[in-house]
């Protein structure tokens, strides 16, 4: 989902723009209070906010869920930069993150792209590219397994393309699986996000290059491209945020192995925390992984200058 | 626009992505309609020679009616919280003058960027403490709150396009906020409302991290979690595997063909705005 680095501008402008409405002929109509929001931000607070601050505090702890915590400053912290298999899984996520984005981003802007012409044919296709994202992450990761099982498998049958491998056995061949698996999940969600905004790009721009017989790519180069940077930074993030927190298809597809060999933060502390008990080191990864995919989120919107082009937003 | 020769590269391109789509969803279709041993021998992309629905009465029997009428529960309470809550806060959200609705909305924005399992380890103790460890409403609190943000995202965009003439008339007539919000707000919010609808029932259908980590016993079981026990105990079953899968997406398959365009103008709205 989108992060507040890209939300909290364009938003809180919205507030602002509500509140300070032209003309005085409105002032008569009468504003709902607090109130109105009260319940959902109680129940908010509650459920999302409080056990966040929680997690921040735990992460300051060594807990084994049964004695009292105790607080023993940034020992879990010291702990995950020295412990190889947090450093090894960090660097595994950020990887994970990367091959996903660099995949799906060219992938889901062509079909984006392509899906925005009106022909009824892609119509219909696009709604059949969109069934993977109906599924739950168990579902599609239970499917692959079984599509991808040695034994049982497409492989067993089709020898020629996947030799006697046990796609699952080697780390490089159990990533791609991976990276496989999500791109087969996610990339209708940004084919969707580049469809909407390959539709709103105004049509004049391509009149003007066709009279100037620009064809087909150079139009796709020179209008198509630049007119989708924002959703650009905006799918980046989703997926930069998505990847860092894979953790349903990992624990199904692959259970962290071989070894440690696809063991990424997520499932590394959901073992830290539901296996040996370690509580507190867990929380520490766990603020960990928000800390990273906000920097990096931040860092994409700076770099982009994302945050001063509200303006080309509009019409999305 | 001017006559165009057919783009060969991108009707290949898609009719390739349809494959990569569709060959899976075919394996898995033909195996659920056959034996485990014609499967084995078969191969995934054979038609099956004995048609069966074994694997199906099989797996409704080993569990999973318990599993999908507890999904049904969590998903309908769900969606109940969902727009229960966010239909007023959305409201005040765009209506409301008042600096603290401003922070509350700040707040609900800076949720988007919460991923689950950041809380996971807090929600565990919390709902141990209270009481509600393997008890569905463990599960239907968080996720309903996690489903909140972007729901109110979504309704606030639509709520903003009610024009403020529209409030004015109604306050003239004397109308209280209760009678505006439910005879101008709520009617003119529908489609925003189907799309948090069908959004937060998807999130709560397809929910697996809480589920894991806040329920054990089969009896507050939901299908996710039913899948999951399927691969980790009788992973060689591949016919009863997938028909669970193929179980588990049936509903969903409905609500998207009735509900596709909701849908899909929702989930753009996420990504665009």
């Amino acid at each position: 989902m989108t992060t507040t680095a890209t939300a909290v501008p364009a938003a809180s402008k919205g507030v602002q723009r509500s509140g300070r409405r032209p003309g005085r002929s409105h002032e008569g109509a009468s504003r709902p209070g607090f109130a109105w929001a009260a319940p959902a931000a109680v129940f908010f607070g509650l459920f999302a906010i409080v056990p966040l601050i929680l997690v921040v505090v735990l992460s300051f702890a060594t807990w084994d869920g049964l004695s009292d915590p105790e607080f023993t400053g940034l020992d879990n912290w010291k702990k995950l930069f020295d412990d190889p298999i947090m450093i090894k899984s960090l660097w595994l996520s950020l990887l994970l993150t990367f091959l996903g984005v660099a995949v799906q981003t060219p992938l889901s802007i062509l079909l984006g792209v392509w899906a925005a012409g009106h022909q009824r044919n892609r119509a219909v296709l696009s709604a059949i590219y969109f069934i993977p994202l109906l599924l739950s992450a168990a579902a599609v990761s239970v499917l692959w397994r079984a599509v991808l099982d040695p034994n049982f498998g497409v492989p067993a049958h089709a020898k020629w393309l996947f030799g006697d491998g046990n796609l699952f056995g080697n780390q490089s061949t159990a990533i791609g699986v991976l990276i496989f698996v999500s791109t087969w999940q996610f990339t209708p969600l940004h084919t969707l996000i580049y469809q909407g905004a390959a539709r709103s790009v105004p049509r004049v721009l391509y009149q003007a290059a066709e009279i100037d017989g620009a064809g087909r790519y150079r139009q796709f180069f020179h209008i198509t491209l630049p007119q989708l940077r924002n959703s650009v930074v905006t799918s980046m993030i989703l997926m930069v945020v998505g990847g860092l927190t894979t953790f349903d298809t990992v624990l199904i597809l692959t259970q962290g192995g071989p070894g440690t060999d696809t063991t990424i933060s997520a499932y590394y502390m959901y073992q830290k925390a539901f296996k040996t008990f370690d509580y507190g080191t867990a929380s520490a990864i766990g603020v960990m992984l928000v800390l990273v995919a906000t920097v990096i989120s931040l860092v994409m919107v700076r770099l982009t200058g994302y945050d001063k082009m509200n303006s080309t937003m509009e019409g999305m | 626009m001017s006559r165009r020769r057919p783009n060969i590269l991108a009707g290949f391109g898609s009719t390739v992505w349809l494959l990569v789509v569709g060959l899976p969803l075919y394996v898995m279709l033909v195996a659920t309609f056959q034996s485990r041993a014609d499967y084995g021998s078969n191969g995934p992309f054979a038609l099956p020679k004995h048609f069966t629905l074994d694997n199906y009465v099989n797996d409704f029997n080993s569990g999973f009616g318990q599993y999908f009428l507890n999904t049904v529960i969590v998903t309908l309470s769900v969606v109940a919280i969902v727009v229960l809550l966010v239909a007023p806060l959305s409201y005040a959200i765009v209506r409301s003058r008042s600096r603290v609705t401003g922070m509350v909305f700040r707040l609900f924005l800076l949720g988007l960027a919460i991923p689950s399992q950041a809380v996971i380890v807090p929600m565990f103790f919390a709902m141990s403490e209270a009481g509600l460890y393997d008890n569905l409403v463990g599960i239907i609190l968080p996720t309903a709150a996690f489903a909140m943000p972007v729901c109110a995202l979504i309704l606030t965009g639509v709520m903003r396009d009610i024009t403020p003439e529209l409030y004015e008339a109604m306050t003239m007539d004397g109308a209280t906020h209760r009678r505006v919000f439910f005879q101008l707000v709520l009617p003119l919010s529908k489609s925003g409302i189907s799309t948090i609808v069908v959004f937060s029932a998807l999130q709560a259908w397809n929910g697996f991290l809480f589920p894991l980590v806040l329920t054990q016993s089969a009896s507050s079981k939901v299908i996710t979690m039913g899948l999951y026990d399927f691969q980790t105990e009788h992973g060689v079953d591949m016919p009863g595997m997938l028909a669970a899968v193929v179980l588990s997406m049936l509903p969903i398959l409905l609500v998207y063909l009735f509900a596709r365009r909701a849908l899909v103008q929702g989930l753009m709205g996420v990504g665009g705005k």
